[in-house]
């Protein structure tokens, strides 16, 4: 079975976003008074086949571990669909 | 004579110019292309900068995983000793060969222009013709060279003693963290830093202040420790 897996990446909260900053900094100019922490990461989707949704999940998960994000300066999660 | 093994990956772009300045100072330069598993019996690996698979992903992520590397890392586990330059140290840090890891410079904006470094750290295989707390100034050009670690990998950085280049009071051009430009495994055997003294290694290029780096390795002697500096 294939399983689709949304994986969002984020920089480790207390650590420097100079882009969420300044996308924050952005928003406050056009009036969106209330928003605030923005921090900004990337978005990931890939097919998994697998015996089973956890199967996916824990593939994922190594696939996050080794390459997807950096374990010094990222967090991640991830979402199995399907 | 020292053997110097340049790796170059598809994207690198400091090849040619680290090439030149390990063959200037009197070691024996050699190429060796990213699919290749054999480093010739380098003494030294080179990981000159560039912009290796497009920094896809975050820089040095993918070149991590190249063929190459393995042996890299074997080169390294066996205490040899291996340079990683700008896109160089950001490959060390991602194969973890190096602590911490460089992300975004604070203002986002690429920064290439020549900056104040001081040389803290004598006692490698690469700096070891500078006197301690030299300072010079030599170019940087990089988009993701903002130092980071967590607290206690800094304490331990300073605690060690490598940290090997820092950048001077106000020359800081990224945001890194305790101005660090560069850092060392414990042996000293693994450097990585981000400025780029192969382009200031001759009077041609309109300085050579960054050519002790180059004759620290020509000069160095495989299997022993660097020669200290006062």
């Amino acid at each position: 079975m294939t399983y689709r897996v949304h994986i969002r990446v984020v920089p480790r909260a207390g650590l420097l976003d100079p882009q969420g900053q300044a996308v924050e900094h952005a928003l406050g100019v056009l009036g969106f008074s209330g928003a605030g922490d923005v921090r900004i990461g990337r978005a990931i989707e890939l097919a998994i086949d697998a015996p089973s949704a956890e199967a996916a999940e824990a593939s994922a998960r190594q696939m996050c571990e080794k390459l997807l994000a950096n374990p010094v300066t990222e967090d991640f999660s991830l979402a199995v669909e399907g | 004579m020292v053997r110097v093994a340049v790796v170059r990956f598809p994207g690198s772009n400091c090849d040619w110019d680290a090439y030149h300045a390990v063959a200037n100072a009197g070691a024996e330069a050699r190429f060796v292309w990213h699919r290749d598993t054999d480093l010739q019996q380098a003494d030294v690996v080179l990981l000159p900068g560039g912009f290796s698979y497009g920094d896809y992903l975050r820089s040095g992520a993918i070149a991590r995983f190249s063929p190459v590397m393995q042996a890299v890392q074997r080169h390294a586990a066996a205490g040899g000793a291996v340079l990683g330059i700008c896109n160089g140290f950001q490959i060390l840090c991602e194969a973890q060969l190096l602590p911490g890891a460089l992300v975004k410079n604070d203002r986002l904006t690429f920064v290439s222009r020549p900056v104040w470094v001081r040389v803290e750290r004598t006692d490698t295989f690469c700096t070891s013709a500078y006197a301690r707390n030299t300072e010079m100034r030599i170019p940087v050009a990089h988009g993701d060279g903002c130092y980071v670690a967590d607290a206690d990998t800094l304490r331990m950085l300073e605690a060690e003693g490598r940290v090997v280049l820092r950048y001077t009071r106000g020359e800081n051009p990224n945001g890194s963290v305790a101005d660090i430009a560069g850092v060392s495994n414990a042996a000293g055997t693994v450097v990585g830093f981000m400025p780029h003294p192969e382009r200031y290694a001759d009077p041609l290029t309109g300085s050579d202040v960054g050519a002790g780096f180059f004759t620290s390795i020509a000069e160095w002697l495989p299997g022993r420790a660097a020669r200290s500096t006062p």
